[in-house]
């Protein structure tokens, strides 16, 4: 039988195998290492995710052009008025990171999911950059 | 207040106390705490846990949160770079006798839960009038 948990270590033991390959040859920058990204390939397509737990949607840009993508925004944490704070663990402040991925990407078609503080981005490689398979006659 | 530039906290495996039998890791959720007249909050960060995937409970005058994330969907997905782990969140704190431990609520918003500890009347600060 195959625990569900086992599947989880093997999971935990696949990223940790990737961790800072690379594959991205150091092309990330535009100011920061903030938020940490993790990418996935999935068939032709390239899933990025980030973590940006406490971050609104609406404080969220997305920008992609050629094969780099752009990830700003800002995130803040509000304290009611009054209150006295014992422990802050969470930081807030502004972030602004570029992805530049080694393939030609669709940028059109790119497509983004937000939830539970996880942004997910789909990124279909270009039509014209898919390798080819050629016939021999 | 000039806005400031968040830098990347790594996240902190739990150390459990006993010895495991399952080999994945746990997480310790980054976590605020503010006291206001009337409550306890306490602000942890679990990207990814659904709020069907959280259990908040208090025994013995311990408050432990758990949070589950969905790992199903990496099924099909190769790891190609990575700059961060993912795994279930585990974390606990002891309450004074001061908190209605009947009264705790708890709240889920873009992987950040709110937890609420309302003080018990006898704990709530009186302010004294001079005679």
């Amino acid at each position: 039988m195959y625990h569900p948990l086992d599947a989880l270590f093997d999971l935990q033991k696949a990223l940790e195998a990737r961790l800072d390959s690379d594959w991205l040859r150091g092309a990330t920058g535009g100011g920061g290492a903030y938020p940490p990204i993790n990418v996935f390939q999935q068939g032709d397509s390239l899933i990025a995710i980030l973590e940006v737990p406490g971050v609104n949607k609406e404080d969220l840009q997305i920008q992609a052009k050629d094969n780099a993508i752009r990830i700003s925004g800002r995130k803040t944490i509000a304290y009611p008025d009054g209150v006295s704070v014992h422990r802050r663990e969470r930081l807030s402040g502004n972030f602004d990171r570029t992805i530049t991925v080694p393939m030609q990407i669709d940028t059109e078609s790119i497509k983004a999911e937000y939830r539970d503080g996880v942004l997910a981005l789909h990124i279909p490689r270009a039509e014209s950059d898919k390798p080819r398979t050629i016939r021999i006659d | 207040m000039s806005p400031q530039e968040l830098q990347v906290q790594q996240k902190r495996a739990l150390e459990a106390k006993q010895e495991q039998t399952l080999s994945a890791r746990t997480f310790i959720p980054g976590a605020d705490i503010f006291e206001a007249a009337h409550a306890l909050s306490v602000v942890l960060e679990m990207p990814g846990v659904d709020k069907g995937n959280v259990d908040v409970s208090v025994e013995a005058g311990v408050l432990v949160v758990e949070g589950r994330v969905d790992f199903s969907k990496y099924e099909d997905m190769q790891p190609v770079y990575t700059e961060y782990n993912i795994g279930h969140y585990r974390r606990s704190f002891s309450l004074s006798n001061t908190i209605d431990q009947g009264a705790i609520t708890a709240e889920m918003k873009d992987g950040v839960l709110t937890v609420t500890l309302p003080k018990a009347e006898a704990a709530k600060a009186r302010r004294i009038e001079i005679g």
